[in-house]
């Protein structure tokens, strides 16, 4: 009986510990992918352990060029989108005006379409309109399919924030300017930060949408894809771990900082309003 | 379709009404932050759609080279559904299945982070985004190694007599629903936890003190509160799972190949356009119908 109510209570945790693992699975595959020396250029199986491809990442030049790329191209399109979507996210939190329900639909209808339609409706544009696919061509879709994204993001960081800080601010001669340079700011930035974190990596990790634009400009992506049908050099597994650690080592950076924030503010009282607002 | 929109974020934001239009020279003030996106937006993301449209409408007998006339040939659509039939209902057919079973997987993981994981939450949250941190084709080709011929997955399977000695898993259906199944789990798993995490836990244990069983609790109380996380985790995963074609490709063989094979063939190899982009619209439109039906089933009108 004892054990039955200590099953009851525990088998949902269990059924949720072995998905994690079916998740984790691949990631593990591809770090252990990135020591191994493969057998034959098109196999896929764990062969011999060596470090060379990590002492060697950029052994086939053509992948670093490709990452370069990649990050190249979501750089600007990260900047760009977080610039433009946390514009539209101050105009529909803070300001009411006509129109809105018809603003809101063309910001959320690009999170609900297809990849592969919007991959192909802007190839179709771009080949009417006569436009040189490359380089250029895939920072405009990236900004394209970003920008909601950010918006949706800063938004609710905007609608979740106590407005009475700010009226605080103007009451104590604060010009409006200066309330928003220390004020507002300030607060919305994390809500900037995580929008620009995802736009970069939407971008960076995008294919389908690139594969469509991208004439003869090889990202990331675009290069394994190709890489695929020829075989994989096992360096395609060390980006592949990198980019997995560095991310893992910014989100953990970014949650151990919000819980000493938190902790200080329990701390010292009068550092509340600063430090919560940089959790 | 607002519950759709506060997804990525992970929790829903009651937004508050907007205050109210304000005068004088603040009168243009939201339209100028607008105008930028929306601007781009529109150029971009709606213009490109109205030329989809038309493309799909052109002579199919002009090539690339020559140029496409406006023929407004509908018969396009016809001709291309009957063409590629197999591929258009084996996308749907693979996604239903792949969405069955990552709700099987994906419920119990969001309901055990959102209500048992206790201090652990958080750390259980990134462990569900955290396989999206590699790149969506390596991690895809990752598979590749599990399920080889000579992996431990298909020799176990071999040995169980559950595969016949010369039975693979890679390059047959199962591998590529495995793999659908497994790149947009978590795209379920969030708004699913974001409505499970706001589920009072008193209301669970009303229900019990009201002698329900478990299963009544879950069917009469848990299941209908987490709806509008179910609803918008379903469609997160079905959309972008009925497009997909790098797990066809990269783990199946034509003979899985879904109708994104067949659209990324007709744009790039084969450069017929009207095909392409008709059979663009025809998935666009087939799912439109699906997300619809499917949100009037659940009866749930609010979500829109």
């Amino acid at each position: 009986m004892r054990f039955s109510r200590w099953l009851a209570d525990r088998w949902v945790m269990g059924v949720a510990l072995l998905v994690l693992g079916y998740l984790f699975l691949p990631i593990a595959v591809v770090a252990a992918l990135s020591f191994n020396r493969p057998s034959s250029r098109l196999s896929y199986d764990f062969n011999e352990f060596t470090l060379d491809n990590w002492r060697n990442p950029c052994a086939t030049s053509d992948m670093c060029d490709a990452v370069v790329r990649s990050v190249q191209i979501g750089f600007i399109s990260t900047v760009v989108a977080t610039v433009l979507g946390t514009l539209m996210a101050f105009a529909l939190a803070r300001h009411a005006f006509r129109g809105r329900s018809g603003i809101n639909v063309l910001i959320f209808l690009p999170m609900a379409t297809p990849e592969l339609v919007m991959g192909t409706s802007l190839l179709a544009l771009f080949v009417a309109g006569g436009v040189q696919l490359g380089f250029w061509t895939v920072v405009i879709a990236h900004v394209m399919f970003c920008v909601s994204f950010v918006v949706v993001t800063v938004k609710a960081r905007l609608s979740g924030m106590d407005r009475r800080l700010e009226e605080a601010a103007m009451d104590l001669y604060a010009s409006e300017w200066q309330t928003f340079r220390r004020v507002t700011l300030p607060l919305v930035l994390p809500g900037i930060v995580a929008a620009a974190l995802l736009a970069f990596s939407l971008s960076f990790d995008d294919f389908i949408i690139t594969n469509f634009n991208s004439g003869t400009t090889v990202t990331f992506p675009m290069y394994v894809w190709g890489a695929a049908q020829r075989g994989i050099p096992p360096q395609v597994n060390v980006i592949g771990t990198a980019m997995f650690a560095v991310a893992l080592l910014l989100v953990l950076a970014t949650t151990l900082r919000g819980r000493r924030a938190r902790r200080a503010a329990v701390a010292a009282p009068v550092a509340a309003g600063q430090a919560g607002g940089r959790s | 379709m607002t519950a759709l929109a506060h997804v990525p974020t992970g929790q829903s934001t009651a937004s508050s009404p907007p205050p109210a239009a304000r005068s004088g020279r603040y009168r243009f003030l939201p339209y100028l932050l607008l105008l930028p996106g929306a601007a781009w937006l529109f150029l971009f993301f709606a213009l490109p759609l109205l030329q989809l449209a038309a493309a799909s409408l052109y002579d199919p007998t002009g090539s690339l080279a020559t140029g496409y006339a406006m023929t407004w040939a509908f018969s396009n659509y016809p001709e291309a559904l009957q063409a590629y039939w197999p591929q258009f209902s084996r996308s749907f057919l693979y996604a239903g299945i792949a969405l069955v079973l990552a709700l099987l997987m994906g419920y119990p993981l969001a309901y055990a982070i959102a209500q048992k994981a206790g201090r652990w939450k958080n750390l259980l949250l990134v462990c569900v985004v955290a396989p999206m941190f590699t790149s969506f084709l390596v991690r895809t080709l990752a598979w590749k190694t599990i399920l080889s011929d000579n992996g431990w997955v298909v020799g176990l399977l071999r040995d169980i007599h559950l595969l016949g000695p010369d039975g693979r898993l890679l390059a047959t259906p199962v591998a590529v629903i495995l793999g659908l199944t497994y790149n947009f789990l978590p795209f379920l798993v969030l708004p699913l936890y974001a409505s499970l995490e706001r589920l009072d836990y008193r209301l669970l244990e009303a229900a019990s003190d009201l002698y329900a069983s478990p299963v009544q609790t879950f069917r009469k109380v848990t299941l209908p509160l987490s709806m509008p996380g179910l609803i918008a985790g379903t469609l997160l995963f079905f959309i972008p799972a009925t497009g997909d074609y790098i797990n066809a490709e990269l783990l199946g063989t034509p003979n899985e190949y879904m109708i994104g094979n067949v659209i990324d063939s007709a744009f790039l190899v084969r450069l017929d356009y009207p095909q392409g982009a008709a059979l663009s619209f025809l998935l666009m439109a087939a799912i439109l119908a699906v997300v619809f039906v499917y949100l009037r089933k659940a009866g749930t009108d609010e979500v829109l």
